[in-house]
């Protein structure tokens, strides 16, 4: 009976080949992309590679990943329920404005000033989630499409609260006021000092990181070790029998939502607290909501996967910065990324019907053997 | 009584409702033909990617991809355009879009994606990435650059219909009715003028070409074998299958047709501008795909939502009075609202209508100028607005975005 279930090697083997696939199909397309516009494929790779893993490549890297990271989270929290949450750049955008000016309107201690802008930020994105949730429960809206809407809102609602309430009075540009000194987390840079490698000046690894990896453990532990996890897990696989079986799956839709809604508002913390230390138009990453989805679905809504996903991301955009030397536009880093997502989603796709075939056949070798003595004793 | 068909009936009572509106405003833009042809300009784009999507999820893939196909149709058509004219630049807009539907087919159908998230990769990482990347080894040589094309080679003509909206026969200007109905601001008669001389006075050709695409397109799908098959694998691709259908096949077909409805959008886009310009298609792939919600997958209501958009970005981008007329547009539907609940006897869409007209009502009576950030807005929330109100009389095709694998596959 042992050979009716894959070994733990096949299974990390089929883990790993997804990734794989993916990584390999994006090499393929970015490739055949550069050679129809006469570049040289290799030599552009080897100068992303050189560049990106220069020291201070890395810790921009790092710094670039963890907004990519939250979102991933918060679309991750969504998916593992069944629900896209496409509203991340909504929520988030009207979170860091919000944020932003709350931020530099008050007058705290340090480490309560940064509670407290993180809390206003989370509250934001939570109450923004709450508009599509509630219109998913009472009045059965699919969430897609009032999450995008919600996002041109969002965009247009913040653009209208910084430029007529939050911003610096009398300059030309729109920007909240800069944070106090105790609204701004440090950086990490004795970290890295540890380590023996000298950053240039202008470099830091920002403090928010080690947020995001709590946060990361925050996410596993809910999703494996609480009830909550386990209905959200179970609903999101089966809701008719979840349903029957006792969970509010109406409940849990709204608090899903909610809690997505509320990591998508710490998306823009990281350079808001650790970087720009305010809110302006330009500067703050965009189109986080899709980017979020990519991380997700190529992490495989793993906290780990997510991080890997969301560095790979990050270094794709920070290598290809140095592609402008050789005169190539860097707007192929855009073709890789989605190039990644689609082979990445194929290569599961494909990978999970292999693996479905592998134990069909596992199951199907050890019934046989079970078998055989009987029906010959029957015969006999 | 014979009653008067649904339809009319709605429109007749939008035109009366904006008649009202621009009399209480005193917004005359409100109904002029001028806005109306510009509504139309900003409605066709959209109502080509809403039937896109028509096709492609009547056939059961949802297609959240339109954006994406419409910026590669804007590429394909700068190019094209930039090249060979303006007819070529319609062909390549064609093709641009087809591409992008052949690789949602690609993912969706052979390799079984689920749908929203070949679209989303489509839409957001894909066509833009691509876009920029082409462009800039496309376009720089020609005079243009990395985010626009060279201009098209040459432009279409404009058309006005003789003697209804005094178009020229030869050298002769012949007289214009419908604008002579339309300047003497009659309640609801010159209204109406004002909305047939938009759609026949100094309309592009291109406009009136795409535009007959559009019936073609609805007849094609419901009243056609071809049609009859396409919508039967997206009700049910099992018994189509059964029946000897080819799914995949007409899936592939589908979501091409799709693609390059979208693609033909971007054209348009690139037509009207005179180029391709990044970012020019502005979400309006994705405006698409809701008026497809809200047209409850019907062409008629497809039609009907990019219409309602294409209007709301006319008077918002005409000028910021007509916008304060809007909430009287906006108060009105929310007294007719209360009428339709009182006399169906429904509470609640009695007291929402009521508190939609008193609130918009106050707003219009205490606001000098609504802030442009919001008047951006207004579509994303009337759509909002509209799904909370009917969704739930909304029927998708049967099997839209449902996994489907052939008989016998894994």
């Amino acid at each position: 009976m042992s050979t009716a279930a894959l070994s733990r090697r096949q299974e990390f083997g089929y883990a790993l080949a997804a990734p794989a696939i993916a990584l390999a199909a994006a090499l393929v397309v970015t490739s055949v992309a550069l050679l129809i516009s006469g570049h040289d494929p290799i030599e552009a790779f080897r100068v992303m590679l050189s560049y990106g893993t220069r020291s201070d490549s890395l810790v921009a890297v790092v710094n670039r990943a963890v907004p990519y990271y939250l979102a991933g989270i918060a679309v991750a929290i969504g998916f593992r329920m069944g629900l896209f949450n496409i509203g991340v750049d909504g929520q988030y955008r009207l979170a860091a404005v919000v944020a932003a000016a709350a931020g530099a309107a008050v007058d705290l201690p340090a480490p309560l000033h940064v509670a407290f802008i993180l809390v206003v930020a989370m509250s934001v994105g939570c109450a923004w989630a709450a508009v599509p949730a509630a219109l998913k429960v009472t009045r059965g809206v699919n969430e897609v499409i009032s999450t995008i809407m919600m996002n041109f809102v969002a965009t247009g609602l913040a653009a209208y609260l910084l430029q007529n309430h939050f911003k610096v009075p009398d300059d030309p540009i729109s920007k909240t006021e800069l944070l106090d000194e105790s609204g701004r987390l440090g950086s990490l840079d004795w970290l890295i000092g540890w380590f023996g490698v000298d950053l240039p000046t202008g470099t830091h690894l920002q403090g928010f990181v080690v947020l995001a990896i709590l946060i990361g453990i925050a996410f596993h532990l809910l999703i494996t070790r609480t009830v909550f996890g386990f209905e959200l897990t179970s609903t999101g696989i089966n809701p008719t029998a979840s349903g029957i079986g006792g969970v509010a799956t109406r409940s849990m839709t709204v608090r899903t939502l909610l809690l997505s809604g509320a990591i998508a508002g710490l998306v823009g913390m990281a350079p808001l607290v650790n970087e720009f230390h305010r809110y302006a138009e330009s500067g703050f990453p965009t189109q986080l909501a899709f980017t979020g989805i990519a991380v997700a679905l190529l992490g495989g809504n793993h906290p780990v996967g997510i991080a890997i996903a969301a560095v790979a991301f990050a270094f794709i955009e920070r290598g290809s910065v140095a592609l402008d030397n050789l005169s190539i536009p860097t707007e192929i880093s855009r073709i890789m990324q989605g190039s990644l997502i689609l082979a990445g989603v194929i290569g599961y796709e494909v990978v999970r019907r292999r693996s479905v075939a592998a134990k069909t056949a596992a199951v199907a070798a050890s019934t046989t053997s079970a078998h055989a003595p009987a029906s010959e004793a029957v015969s006999a | 009584m014979r009653s008067i068909p649904r339809p009319l009936l709605i429109g007749l009572i939008a035109i009366a409702t904006l008649s009202t509106a621009r009399v209480i405003a005193d917004a005359p833009d409100l109904t002029s033909s001028d806005a109306f042809g510009a509504a139309l300009r900003l409605a066709l784009p959209i109502a080509l990617a809403g039937f896109g999507g028509l096709v492609s999820e009547r056939a059961g893939v949802i297609n959240i991809g339109l954006e994406g196909m419409m910026i590669l149709g804007t590429v394909g058509a700068g190019f094209a355009g930039w090249h060979w004219g303006p007819w070529a630049a319609l062909v390549g807009g064609l093709i641009g879009g087809a591409i992008g539907g052949l690789l949602h087919a690609l993912a969706t159908v052979t390799f079984g994606v689920d749908h929203v998230i070949s679209g989303v990769a489509i839409s957001t990482f894909l066509a833009p990435g691509g876009a920029r990347f082409f462009a800039t080894s496309l376009f720089t040589d020609g005079g243009g650059g990395s985010t626009g094309s060279p201009p098209v080679d040459g432009q279409l003509g404009r058309f006005t219909a003789p003697f209804l909206a005094g178009g020229p026969i030869g050298s002769w200007d012949s007289p214009d009715a419908l604008g002579w109905v339309e300047d003497h601001r009659w309640f609801f008669v010159s209204d109406l003028a004002g909305l047939l001389r938009g759609m026949i006075a100094n309309v592009g050709i291109a406009t009136l070409v795409l535009l007959a695409v559009l019936p073609v397109v609805a007849f094609g799908l419901f009243r056609t074998q071809l049609g009859l098959r396409i919508r039967s694998v997206g009700e049910s691709p099992t018994g189509a299958e059964s029946l000897g259908l080819g799914v995949a096949k007409l899936r592939y077909l589908a979501i091409t047709v799709s693609g390059s409805l979208a693609g033909l959008g971007g054209a348009f886009l690139v037509l009207e501008t005179t180029r391709y310009r990044e970012g020019q298609t502005a979400g309006r792939g994705f405006l698409g795909l809701a008026s497809l919600i809200f047209g409850n997958w019907i062409p008629a209501g497809v039609a009907a939502g990019a219409s309602l958009f294409g209007y709301a970005d006319a008077i918002q981008l005409r000028s910021s009075s007509s916008v304060l007329a809007l909430l009287v547009v906006a108060a009105i539907v929310g007294l007719l609202l209360t009428a339709v609940g009182i006399r169906t006897r429904s509470n609640g869409r009695a007291i929402a209508g009521a508190v939609i007209a008193v609130v918009f009502g106050v707003l219009y009576l205490t606001v000098d100028t609504i802030p442009s950030q919001f008047v951006y807005f207004t579509p994303y929330v009337t759509t909002l607005f509209l799904l909370a109100v009917a969704t739930q009389r909304l029927r998708p095709p049967e099997a839209l975005g449902r996994p489907w694998r052939r008989r016998g596959a894994i």
